[in-house]
């Protein structure tokens, strides 16, 4: 009975309004135990973020300090981002991520079109090579990155070690064999008629990819931009082998450095950094839902 | 986003309209319509002009600057890329690979290339002490190895910086000569010396006796070459203040390519493991990179203190993989049949609240569960357990319990939102008949929900197998792969699974071995590669396209 005190805004209006409506025992059998379920796994999910906000509101900054949930709350954490080098790392970031999901959107889709609008030598090879490259993530070759960024670097200084377009660069990498085939399916679906008319009316390619093409796929294209600006922004490794220098981090690595410092771990400083840099990430999920489910479920995996 | 003026400045794909740059080639038959409509497109065609003028510059910067490093392979790739480039843009033909020439160009430097470099290094025995190429072994070596020279010549010395580069200045012969570790000795009659000490040079600063003796570890390692030639040996100084000439102990013979120590006469010669090594086992530092063939992959296996913590790893991953899988997707499925019933209200809310921890960045999340697990002063422990001390992330087992709840928290929210999807999409009057039939719930479920979720929902788990097999993030924040083995040459952990223990022993072990950090990425790649493959067989893939 618990459970039907707990979620009373769940449950909303009492009884009559509904005529078929199950009571009492039977109505708990059928119905009344799944509230039960629901309201404990939302407390397991939303304690460990409520933990996160409500240390990020403590100003005594330690692990210790930060376990009596919302005893103190005060902003000093957050404004002590500000002097801490958290402002580079967020722009960092956004800057990474967001060049990154454009240039995937652009060079995934540019290759989507070729592989669905032209037949051309290799065109099956290339699609099948795609395939076999997708299903090895880049990130399993971090060590030989670390190394090829290291040589690169005596060439294009830009391009090496401790660069955020060298990041950039190699997050590009991964752009095609990742994304291709999601968008391919879909560039499948917009009707080669509409080509075809335009293409007698007179338009280039390039007319019929940009003014066409591209504005009938723009829900595909939103979710690649969307599912690789997130799985940039989520990326650890190859940022923690790239970016070494404190002031070029992203937010990722920085704010795995705070949790990390085991002496004297910036909890709340971290809790704050984290709670900030979740917000965007968690609008987008939310908002968003929808579309990111049917990314989910073509396949690819978020990291 | 979309908007084609918006993007069309970063691309090189098919911007520009692609158009025949050219009239004069027009001649073919059906284009000449293209050709002409092509210049009232006039934008599209700078654009693309200036984007490949600019990729060429680049590439032309980039073929002087790697002739003057001497990456011979960098320099052929660029040729080759940029040949590509040119061709696609600039020939009519090529449609297709207008569009495909710059994400492919990408997709080989980062990805076909950094496989098939893993590849290459798994068989060297590129890391610490053998990080480059014979040549500069050689060079550091006549450089390191130096004595004073007996007896020899004493000049008064006086610490300068030159920019940010601290360096030597003497008084040979009332002449000052100045130099740094990268420039050898040169007059400079231009320097002020009083009382046959030197007070300044000028373009740099002489330090003051504070300064010097702050950072006299960085003066006393100090190596200024006399001249270029590394023969003639090197000024050093003990004390800032006094120099003596330093000259190599060891000397490099072309000839018979072997380095001779000049005063016992003992013979270094070059062995196949990439060092100068002497007839009785003593090796010189550093040595370059060879081939080792598999020694790389047998490392693991020959070397005892290796053997057993590899082994358990390589089981812990494939545990750890599976078990997350099983546990997120049990959890996510009997949620996903929880709130599958119409008649439970709220349903939404409950939905968005589910799914808020997948929602985190998982980064995040794992972070917060490591303070949260933390032994002494975690929230679990002193709050949930009422100040209990479980070492969640220190004892052996635990730590992997942690470790798999901790991704059972993170993960089922994605099995929930997959497989409530699954689950609308089967027919309702199936079941319907089926409890008409008279199944009960549990043999409704045996026979009919789950074989028909299985065919959707199959793939994703392989595929979430295979994210879990390689799931760095997690393991790396949560518990950093400990606690620790005690007595291995590598820093590795109960918890580690394959990949992290390939960055511990590429970056976070003593010494760097990238060969055998590679090596083990291979031995990740085979298995993703079988992993996948499973997978394709189920799905059939290959077939549709």
């Amino acid at each position: 009975m618990a459970s039907t005190r707990t979620s009373p805004e769940v449950t909303a209006a009492p009884q009559p309004v509904n005529d078929n409506r199950l009571r009492g025992a039977r109505w708990w059998n059928e119905i009344g135990w799944r509230h039960v379920v629901g309201v404990v796994m939302v407390l397991i999910c939303v304690l460990p973020l409520l933990y996160a906000v409500s240390a990020s509101l403590n100003p005594a900054g330690t692990l210790t300090g930060s376990n009596e949930l919302f005893r103190t709350v005060s902003l000093e954490n957050y404004a002590n981002l500000v002097p801490s080098g958290f402002g580079d790392w967020m722009v960092n970031s956004l800057i990474v991520c967001t060049v990154t999901a454009a240039g995937t959107v652009v060079m995934g889709g540019a290759a989507a079109y070729s592989f669905s609008r032209f037949r051309f030598k290799g065109r099956h090879q290339g699609l099948t090579a795609l395939l076999l490259i997708q299903m090895f993530p880049q990130m399993l070759a971090f060590v030989a990155i670390f190394l090829l960024l290291l040589s690169l670097g005596d060439v294009f200084p830009v391009l090496g070690l401790n660069s955020q377009l060298g990041l950039i660069c190699v997050y590009l990498g991964g752009a095609l064999g990742v994304n291709t085939f999601l968008m391919y399916g879909f560039f499948n679906t917009v009707p080669r008629e509409l080509d075809e008319a335009a293409k007698i009316d007179g338009a280039t390619h390039a007319q019929i990819f940009w003014g066409i093409i591209v504005r009938l796929v723009t829900p595909i294209l939103t979710v690649v931009g969307l599912l690789s600006f997130i799985t940039a922004y989520g990326d650890f490794i190859i940022a923690k082998i790239v970016l070494q220098r404190p002031e070029e981090f992203t937010l990722a690595v920085g704010l795995y450095n705070w949790a990390a410092d085991e002496r004297n771990a910036p909890w709340g400083l971290f809790a704050a950094g984290a709670v900030i840099a979740a917000i965007p990430v968690v609008a987008l999920f939310l908002f968003l839902q929808r579309y990111i489910v049917g990314g989910l479920t073509a396949g690819s995996v978020k990291g | 986003m979309t908007h084609p003026t918006a993007v069309e400045g970063p691309t090189t794909a098919g911007s520009g309209n692609g158009s025949p740059p050219e009239d004069s080639s027009g001649t073919r038959r059906p284009r000449r319509g293209w050709a002409s409509h092509a210049r009232d497109v006039r934008p599209g065609f700078l654009v693309k002009l200036a984007l490949v003028a600019l990729a060429n510059a680049v590439g032309l910067y980039g073929i002087l600057a790697a002739w003057a490093v001497q990456s011979w392979g960098i320099l052929a790739f660029l040729v080759l890329a940029l040949v590509a480039v040119d061709w696609a843009y600039f020939s009519r033909r090529a449609l297709a690979a207008k569009y495909l020439v710059p994400g492919l160009i990408f997709l080989f430097v980062y990805q076909i290339f950094a496989m098939g470099y893993t590849a290459y290094v798994a068989f060297t025995n590129y890391g610490d002490g053998h990080n480059s190429t014979k040549d500069d072994a050689i060079a550091q070596i006549s450089e390191q190895n130096e004595r004073r020279v007996e007896g020899s010549a004493s000049y008064p010395l006086t610490v300068v910086t030159q920019g940010d580069e601290l360096g030597f200045a003497i008084v040979d012969d009332g002449q000052v000569r100045v130099g740094s570790a990268e420039q050898p000795f040169e007059a400079e009659p231009d320097a002020v010396v009083e009382n046959g000490s030197i007070t300044s040079i000028p373009d740099g600063d002489v330090l003051s006796f504070v300064d010097v003796a702050g950072r006299q570890s960085e003066i006393t390692q100090l190596r200024v070459p006399l001249s270029d030639d590394p023969e003639s040996g090197s000024i050093r100084t003990q004390d800032g203040s006094t120099g003596f000439v330093y000259q190599p102990a060891l000397a490099y013979d072309e000839d018979s390519d072997t380095f001779v120590d000049t005063e016992t006469g003992t013979v270094y010669s070059p062995s196949g493991g990439g060092n100068f090594v002497s007839a009785d086992g003593q090796e010189l530092t550093p040595g370059w990179r060879v081939g080792v063939g598999f020694s790389n992959f047998s490392a693991m296996f020959t070397d005892s203190r290796m053997a057993g913590p590899f082994a358990s790893i390589f089981g812990w991953t494939f545990v750890f993989a599976a078990l997350s899988v099983l546990t997120t997707f049990a959890l996510g499925l009997f949620l996903a049949i929880t709130f599958n019933d119409e008649r439970v209200r709220g349903r939404k809310i409950y939905r968005s609240l589910l799914i808020l921890p997948y929602a985190f960045p998982g980064f995040l999340s794992a972070l917060v569960w490591s303070g949260m697990l933390n032994e002494r002063f975690g929230f679990v422990n002193e709050v949930l357990l009422g100040g209990a001390s479980v070492p969640w992330l220190t004892d052996p087992t635990l730590a992997k319990v942690s470790v798999i709840l901790v991704n059972l928290w993170l993960g089922f929210p994605y099995m929930f939102l997959i497989t409530t999807g699954a689950l609308q999409a089967i027919p309702s009057d199936m079941m319907e008949a089926a409890k008409i039939d008279g199944a009960g719930r549990w043999r409704m479920f045996r026979s009919l929900t789950l074989p028909m979720l299985m065919v959707s929902v199959a793939p994703l788990l392989i595929a979430s197998f295979a994210f879990n097999f390689n799931n760095f993030s997690l393991i790396f924040m949560l518990t950093g792969g400990g606690p620790n083995f005690v007595g291995t040459p590598y820093v590795v952990g109960h918890t580690d699974i394959l990949i992290s223990m390939v960055y511990s022993v590429a970056f976070e072990s003593g010494s760097k071995q990238y060969g055998v950090a590679s090596a083990l990425s291979i031995l990740i790649f085979i298995m993703v590669g079988l992993i996948s493959w499973i997978g394709f067989r189920r799905t059939r893939k290959l077939e549709e396209l």
